[in-house]
C-alpha cells in the first residue's frame, strides 16, 4: 500500500467517523470508490501498522496515532484548497480534486510556509474547520500575533490548549477554533485575542475548567477550553 | 418588525408629558450585577411577573412611585451582548428600539468595569436615553478599585449614579435621576472604533435611510457587518446596495484579522472598553494578598471530594427539608380543609353535587400540593441559588450531565423537578441548544415530583416496606440515565458545552428571594390551578354521566391483562392524569379502605407505583410542555411515556410474580 492511498483511508475513515461513530466496510467503499473487498483488505493492513482498531463486520475506528496522521492530511487538503481558491482563483468546485491529489506530496516546512503565506485562515473555502497545526506553532503563530504581547515574543512560549495551563497559571489568548455561536460568545464575555486569562482550577473528571478573564471568573466546558488556544507565560505574578 | 405604526418617529421632540400617559423605564445588564436587587428597590413588592408577548422569557414589571411620578419599570432579561441571536438578547432590543422607554438605566458591577462596558456600548449603539448605576460599589472598593465617577459619565455622555442595590444604597439618587433623564433625555456619545472598522460602518451608513426598521442607522450599520440574520433580511427589502456594501466589508475584515468579522467588531468594542477602564479607573494594591471569601469558599465547594459530599447535602436537605416541613403543613391543612367539604371523589349522587366536588377537591388538590411542599422548596433553592451555590453544583455536575447529553446548568431544573415539573419544563429556559432544552424537559418529566413521591411513599413504603420503594426511586434514576443517553444519540440536533459565569458568593438578599419564590410560585398558581379544577370538574362529571364506566373495560386489556392490575385501576390512571396522587384517593374511594394492602397484593402495589411514576405527565405539566415546545412535542413525550410504563410495568408484573 503506498503512503499516498494509506493517506486517503485514513481521510476518508475520519470523514464518516465523525457522522456516524464508527467507519463501515461498506462506508468507506463508497466514499473511495473501491471494491468492498480490497478496503477489508486495507483495513487489515492499517491495523497492522497501528492507525485504526478495526473489528471485521463491525468497522474500523481510528487510533490516536491514526488520527493524528489523517488531522495532518486533512489541515493540508485544506489549506491547499484555500491557497488555490485565494491566491491562483482556481474554481472552486475544481479546488477538491486538485488538493486531494497535491495533499499527499506536501512538506511540513512547504505547509508552514502556506499556512503563513495564506495568515493562518480559520475555515476552508467549502466552510469546514481548519485545525491547528500541533507542532512547529512558533513559525505559525508569528503571523497570528503581530504585536509582541505582555508575555514577551512568542518564541519563548508555544501555544498550548488553555487545558494544559497549570491552576494560577497565566496565559494570553492566540486563537479560538470551534462552532461559530460558540466563539462569538466566548468573544462577548471578554475572551478577545491577545487577553490575558488566568486559569484557577480544573473541576475533577475533566469537568469545567474555572478561569479570571478582565477580573470575572467564568467557567468553560473542557471541550470548549480545548479549542482556545494561549501563549503560557508561566506562573502566576 | 412592523411596531413602530403609532409611533412618532425616532427623532421625535421631547414630551413635556409622556404621551403613554406614564413613563417607562427600562433595567438592562448583564446577569449577576445586582439587576433584580436595583428592580426590587426601585418598585418595591409591588412587582408583576409573566412572559413576553410570545416568547418564554420571563418579564418582570413594576411600578416606581417617586416625588409623586409614576414610572413603569421593566426588568429586561441579564445578557452580556446583543450579538447572538438568543432570545432574551432579541426580547432586550426589540423593546429597546420599538416600545421607545423613556429611560434605559444600565446596571453596572463596579468590580467588573471592563465587560460591563462591553455591553454599555452596544446599549449607547441604540440610541436610548441611558443611565449607568454602578452597582456593588462595595465590593469595589474592598478590592481596591477606585472609579473616577465624573470622568466616566463625561467620556459617555451619560448620568453615573454609584449605587450598592442590596442595601438600598443610592436608590433614592438613582430615582432622581430617573426623573432628570426622562426630561433632559441624555443620548451617550458616539464612541468610535479603529479606522478599519468605522471607516467600513461609514461607508454602510450612507446607503441606508434614516431610521430603518426603527433602529438607529449606526446600529443597522453596525449589524450588518456583523451578518445579524434578522438585520440583513430587514435591510433586503429597504437598502440591497447597503446589505451587499456589510458583506464586502465583512469579508475584507476577515481576511485582514483572520477571524470572523463578530469577534473583529467584539474585540473593537473591548478595546474601547479597556481605554475607557483605563481613563476612569485606578487599582491600590491591597494590603497582603489574602484570598477573598470566595476563594476560600471555592476551595470546600469544588473540592474534589468535600465538593460533592456538600452537594449530596445540599440536595438532601433541600428534599428532607421539603418533605418534612411540607409532610407537616399538608397534614394540617388537609385536616383543616376537609372539614368544610369532604376530599374524596364523588362517585354518586346529584349533578351539582358532582360538579361541586370535582372543583373541590381540584383546588385543595392544587393548595395541597403548592402551599406545603412547593414554596418551602422553592424558598430554600432559591437561596442556594441567591447565594452562589447552585452556579458552583452545575460546576462539579457538569461532567456527569454530559452522560445525559446535557451540561452542568440542566441540574436546576432536574432539580426543580422534585418540587413540581411544571416549573421545572420552565426552568429548561436557560439551557441554550433546543436538542438539550428538549432533553432535559423530557427528563424532568421522568423526575420522581412531589405528588408521585407521596403516592410512592403512601402506597409502597407503607403497604410493602421502604426497601422497595427506595428500590423503585434507584429504579427511575437508571431509567432517567438510560433514556438521556438514548435522547442524545436519537434526538437531531447540536449539543453545546456550557459556559457560564461564577458570581462571587453573598449573603441572600432578602427581597430578591421572596420575590423570587413568589414568581415562580405565581407562574405555577396560573397553570396548576384552572387544570386542577376544569380538568377534576371534567372527568367528575363525565365519571358520574357514565361515561368513564366503558374506559374500565377499554382499558381492561393493558390493566388487567398486561399489568395484572384490577380492572377499576383503569379510571384510577385516567384521574391520575389531573394530578397524581389523585390516584390515591380515586382508590381509596372506589375500594372504600385506605389500607390497600387488603386489596392489592404486594406485587400489585409495586406495579401501580411504578406505571402512576412514569405512565404520563399530569395535566399541568403537559401544558406547560405545550407552551414551551409545542403540542406536538407534548404529545410525543405523553406517548413515549405510556408506551414506557406500560412495558416496564407488564415486566415488572411478571418478573415480580416470581418471587414476592
Amino acid at each position: 500500500m503506498t503512503s499516498e492511498q494509506l493517506e486517503e483511508y485514513l481521510e476518508s475513515i475520519l470523514d464518516i467517523e465523525e457522522k456516524e461513530g464508527i467507519a463501515k466496510t461498506s462506508a468507506i467503499a463508497k466514499c473511495l470508490k473501491v471494491s468492498p473487498a480490497s478496503v477489508t483488505e486495507a483495513l487489515q493492513v492499517l491495523a497492522e501498522k497501528g492507525f485504526i482498531h478495526y473489528e471485521p463486520y463491525r468497522g474500523a475506528v481510528l487510533s490516536d496515532r491514526g488520527r493524528e496522521a489523517a488531522k495532518k492530511v486533512k489541515r493540508r487538503h485544506r489549506l491547499l484548497e484555500v491557497f488555490l481558491t485565494d491566491v491562483l482563483h482556481i474554481n472552486r468546485e475544481n479546488v477538491h480534486d486538485e488538493a486531494c491529489r497535491m495533499e499527499h506530496t506536501l512538506s511540513d516546512e512547504t505547509e508552514c510556509a502556506l499556512c503563513k503565506l495564506l495568515k493562518a485562515p480559520a475555515r476552508c473555502p467549502h466552510g469546514s474547520l481548519i485545525e491547528a497545526c500541533d507542532r512547529g506553532v512558533e513559525s505559525c503563530s508569528s503571523c497570528l500575533t503581530e504585536k509582541e504581547t505582555a508575555c514577551g515574543s512568542a518564541r519563548d512560549h508555544p501555544l498550548i490548549p488553555l487545558t494544559s495551563l497549570e491552576p494560577g497559571q497565566k496565559g494570553v489568548i492566540a486563537f479560538i477554533r470551534g462552532d461559530n455561536k460558540v466563539v462569538q460568545r466566548l468573544t462577548d464575555l471578554g475572551l478577545t485575542l491577545r487577553t490575558e486569562i488566568a486559569l484557577v482550577r480544573k473541576a475533577p473528571l475533566l469537568g469545567p475548567v474555572e478561569i479570571s478573564v478582565r477580573k470575572t471568573r467564568l467557567a468553560i466546558d473542557h471541550a470548549i477550553a480545548d479549542h482556545v488556544f494561549v501563549q503560557g507565560c508561566g506562573e502566576n505574578a | 418588525m412592523t411596531g413602530c405604526g403609532d409611533c412618532a418617529g425616532c427623532n421625535r421632540p421631547i414630551p413635556k408629558e409622556s404621551p403613554r400617559g406614564e413613563y417607562v423605564v427600562a433595567l438592562a445588564g448583564n446577569a449577576n450585577v445586582g439587576k433584580s436587587a436595583t428592580f426590587n428597590q426601585l418598585t418595591g413588592v409591588d412587582q408583576d411577573i409573566g412572559n413576553w408577548p410570545g416568547k418564554t422569557v420571563e418579564r418582570a414589571e413594576g411600578i416606581l412611585q417617586h416625588r409623586g411620578q409614576r414610572i413603569r419599570v421593566i426588568d429586561l432579561p441579564g445578557i452580556y451582548s446583543i450579538s447572538t441571536l438568543s432570545t432574551e438578547e432579541q426580547v432586550s432590543r426589540e423593546f429597546i428600539a420599538h416600545d421607545h422607554p423613556d429611560v434605559v438605566i444600565n446596571v453596572i458591577d463596579a468590580s467588573s468595569l471592563e465587560r460591563n462596558l462591553f455591553f454599555t456600548l452596544q446599549l449607547a449603539e441604540l440610541e436610548s436615553p441611558l443611565i449607568l448605576a454602578l452597582n456593588q460599589m462595595d465590593r469595589a472598593t474592598e478590592s481596591g478599585i477606585a472609579i473616577d465617577l465624573r470622568k466616566l459619565s463625561e467620556i459617555l455622555g451619560v448620568p453615573v449614579v454609584p449605587t450598592i442595590a442590596i442595601q438600598g444604597k443610592g436608590i433614592v439618587e438613582l430615582s432622581d435621576a430617573v426623573l432628570t433623564a426622562i426630561r433632559s433625555r441624555p443620548k451617550p456619545h458616539t464612541l468610535e472604533y479603529g479606522r478599519e472598522v468605522e471607516d467600513r460602518i461609514r461607508k454602510i451608513m450612507a446607503f441606508l435611510p434614516a431610521g430603518a426598521g426603527g433602529y438607529p442607522p449606526r446600529w443597522t450599520a453596525i449589524k450588518l457587518l456583523e451578518g445579524d440574520s434578522d438585520t440583513v433580511w430587514e435591510a433586503k427589502k429597504q437598502s440591497p446596495e447597503a446589505v451587499r456594501a456589510a458583506r464586502d466589508s465583512a469579508e475584507e475584515l476577515e481576511k485582514m484579522h483572520g477571524e470572523p468579522v463578530g469577534m473583529v467588531l467584539s474585540g473593537e468594542r473591548y478595546h474601547v472598553a479597556e481605554q475607557i477602564v483605563s481613563d476612569v479607573m485606578t487599582i491600590h494594591t491591597r494590603s497582603g494578598n489574602h484570598p477573598s471569601l470566595t476563594d476560600r469558599i471555592d476551595r470546600i465547594a469544588l473540592h474534589p471530594v468535600m465538593g460533592y459530599i456538600l452537594l449530596v447535602l445540599a440536595i438532601g436537605g433541600l428534599l428532607g427539608w421539603t418533605f418534612i416541613i411540607g409532610a407537616w403543613i399538608s397534614d394540617f391543612l388537609t385536616a383543616f380543609l376537609a372539614g368544610i367539604a369532604p376530599l374524596h371523589p364523588l362517585v354518586n349522587g346529584s349533578v351539582a353535587d358532582i360538579i361541586f366536588n370535582g372543583a373541590w377537591t381540584g383546588l385543595v388538590a392544587a393548595l395541597t400540593l403548592i402551599i406545603p411542599y412547593v414554596i418551602p422548596f422553592y424558598l430554600f433553592l432559591s437561596l442556594i441559588e441567591d447565594s452562589g451555590f447552585l452556579t458552583r453544583f452545575s460546576l462539579m455536575l457538569d461532567r456527569g450531565m454530559h452522560k445525559l447529553g446535557l451540561h452542568g446548568k440542566a441540574i436546576i431544573p432536574l432539580i426543580l423537578g422534585f418540587g413540581c415539573s411544571v416549573p421545572a419544563c420552565f426552568a429548561c429556559r436557560i439551557i441554550e441548544s433546543p436538542k438539550q432544552k428538549y432533553i432535559a424537559a423530557f427528563l424532568v418529566t421522568l423526575v420522581p415530583c412531589s405528588a408521585r413521591i407521596i403516592v410512592i411513599l403512601s402506597v409502597v413504603a407503607v403497604f410493602v416496606n421502604i426497601w422497595w420503594a427506595l428500590a423503585l426511586f434507584i429504579f427511575e434514576f437508571i431509567l432517567i440515565v438510560i433514556l438521556g443517553r438514548v435522547a442524545f444519540r436519537v434526538i437531531p440536533g447540536e449539543s453545546v458545552g456550557m459556559i457560564m459565569e461564577m458570581p462571587d458568593y453573598h449573603i441572600p438578599s432578602f427581597p430578591v428571594v421572596l420575590s423570587q419564590t413568589w414568581g415562580r410560585t405565581r407562574s405555577l398558581i396560573w397553570i396548576v390551578l384552572p387544570a386542577y379544577v376544569i380538568g377534576s370538574i371534567g372527568i367528575t362529571a363525565a365519571y358520574a354521566a357514565g361515561l368513564l364506566g366503558p374506559v374500565n373495560a377499554v382499558l381492561s386489556p393493558v390493566t388487567v391483562v398486561l399489568l395484572g392490575l384490577p380492572a377499576v385501576t383503569g379510571i384510577v390512571f385516567v384521574f391520575g392524569i389531573i394530578r397524581k396522587e389523585m390516584t390515591i384517593l380515586t382508590l381509596a374511594a372506589l375500594f372504600g379502605t385506605t389500607v390497600f394492602s387488603t386489596v392489592l397484593t404486594p406485587v400489585q402495589l409495586i406495579v401501580f407505583a411504578l406505571v402512576t411514576m412514569i405512565y404520563v405527565p399530569c395535566l399541568s405539566t403537559i401544558l406547560a410542555l405545550a407552551q414551551e415546545f409545542g403540542w406536538k412535542q407534548a404529545i410525543l413525550i405523553c406517548l413515549l411515556e405510556i408506551v414506557l410504563a406500560v412495558g416496564i410495568g407488564a415486566v415488572a408484573f411478571r418478573v415480580l410474580s416470581l418471587f414476592l
